[in-house]
């Protein structure tokens, strides 16, 4: 993160009342959640059409496993993760020794724990939208030639998309709040792996620091607001383009 | 040999057992019965979206599916049009994306867009979403996507179901005028007997999972006679 350069920070902190170290965290909080989120999308869709659609053996075992971050302290998930990732893990000394990739105390690491604590909400949301797409649609789409993979994504996809949407949202504003597992996992390095809520819980450790975190709560709502602004956006538009075939 | 080759059996966790039996030649056929004698369930094995427990299911020379030698043809690879009695067009779509469909999927004869606009009236309407539809029209167009699947053999669940009078006047004359251009075997399934004489050229009467006798009309309104025979009488 570092090496990308102070400049927009410093452009940031002129314009606004945030000091460069805060936009750091502010910026790096954005980025690490839409990275946890484009990268654990695929993977939600897959799940959330799987539960909503098969039956299969272990399909409680896997529903518990999806669900746990939900319910675990967030610090046992982070101390987990750890376990995995870390340089003596089974994932973490794999990663370092023949990719020479350190994912422990980066950046990443922030990604990667935000992306497994929001999963459960993901998973969730994109499960009930696929619940909700008459199964035969589906079967209409087969009769009249496509296959499982093309119904998927011409019929079953397109008509879950609202669902996808919201999965996306909720994931990315519980990756904004992430804490616990981020601390465990990615440490409070500052413009590395500092992020908003990590950057608050400093402040309120320095002198006039409740209005330091005040400024950052502020900015936390913006963030959070315009997400949520954008998918109602985003909503919008894809209803304006079905009422206009009307 | 026959167009279609039928001989299934099939039971539901409630008890119901179907067994039933038939062949069909070119022409418009009817699945006539009270409800819940097996009509919708033999639809649903021919188009592959039911698995018989036991039987064989033959159109033209391909075998769609034999249970005592392991083949079953999935329902894209079929070349069965059918449609449903709630029409179920994709919402998503327009409804000429819904006639598309099938068509952009590699049909297997070359029925041709305009000309299905064109017989089924659909002009109008092709840049709609089908929600704004009334009834009788998404008839229309879900009759259009199937045809234009180019479907070795239609099937039709109830299509005169739900329909006022005037309506299906207007729904008789644009599927006798379809039977007429593409002359695609049709199997339709329908528990009125007036609507059933009205269309089908031959008649497989059914009754509690069997087939009880095959009755061939000549039909007013399409003008084909049927050859129909049944393999086992009920």
């Amino acid at each position: 993160m570092t090496e990308a350069g102070p400049a927009p920070y410093v452009v940031l902190s002129i314009l606004g009342l945030l000091s460069t170290e805060e936009w750091q965290a502010v910026s790096l909080s954005v980025i690490v959640a839409v990275t946890a989120v484009a990268s654990s999308l695929p993977f939600g869709i897959a799940l959330g059409w799987l539960m909503a659609r098969r039956d299969f053996p272990g399909k409680s075992v896997l529903e518990t496993a999806i669900n746990l971050p939900l319910v675990l302290p967030p610090v046992v998930t982070g101390y987990l993760l750890l376990v995995v990732l870390g340089r003596k893990g089974w994932l973490g000394g794999f990663l370092e020794r023949w990719l020479d990739v350190r994912i422990v105390f980066t950046w990443k690491a922030a990604a990667l724990a935000s992306a497994v604590m929001a999963f459960p909400l993901m998973v969730r949301a994109i499960r009930l939208a696929f619940s909700a797409v008459d199964p035969r649609l589906e079967l209409a789409a087969r009769t009249l030639g496509a296959g499982p993979v093309d119904t998927f994504f011409s019929v079953s996809l397109p008509l879950a998309r609202h669902g996808v949407l919201a999965g996306a949202l909720l994931a990315f504003g519980r990756s904004m709040g992430e804490f616990g597992a981020t601390i465990m996992v990615a440490g409070n390095i500052p413009g590395e792996t500092r992020t908003i809520p990590l950057q608050i819980y400093g402040a309120l450790e320095s002198p006039g620091g409740m209005e330091r975190a005040a400024m950052l709560v502020v900015v936390a709502i913006l963030v959070s607001v315009g997400a949520l602004a954008t998918g109602e956006a985003l909503e919008r538009r894809g209803r304006a383009k079905l009422a206009a075939k009307r | 040999m026959s167009r279609l080759f039928f001989h299934c059996e099939h039971r539901y966790p409630g008890g119901f057992r179907l067994d039933a039996a038939f062949e069909l030649e070119e022409g418009v056929t009817a699945l006539f019965g009270p409800s819940g004698c097996g009509k919708s369930t033999i639809l649903a094995i021919i188009a592959g979206v039911l698995r018989p427990e036991r039987g064989m299911v033959r159109l033209g020379d391909r075998v769609l599916i034999d249970t005592s030698r392991g083949i079953d043809v999935p329902p894209e690879k079929r070349r069965v049009g059918i449609v449903f009695q709630d029409h179920l067009l994709f919402p998503h779509l327009s409804v000429e994306g819904n006639l598309r469909f099938g068509l952009k999927r590699g049909a297997s004869r070359a029925i041709d867009l305009g000309r299905v606009v064109d017989v089924l009236e659909l002009h109008g309407m092709l840049h709609r979403s089908p929600q704004t539809l009334s009834g009788g029209e998404r008839q229309r167009v879900a009759l259009g996507r199937a045809l234009l699947r180019g479907p070795e053999l239609l099937l039709m669940d109830e299509p005169l179901a739900a329909l006022d009078a005037k309506l299906k006047d207007q729904i008789l004359r644009y599927l006798a005028q379809s039977f007429v251009e593409w002359r695609v075997p049709t199997l339709f399934v329908s528990h009125d007997p007036a609507d059933t004489r009205r269309i089908a050229s031959r008649i497989i009467v059914m009754d509690a999972g069997r087939v009880e006798r095959i009755e061939e009309p000549m039909s007013r309104e399409t003008g084909l006679p049927g050859t129909g025979k049944t393999a086992e009488e009920g």
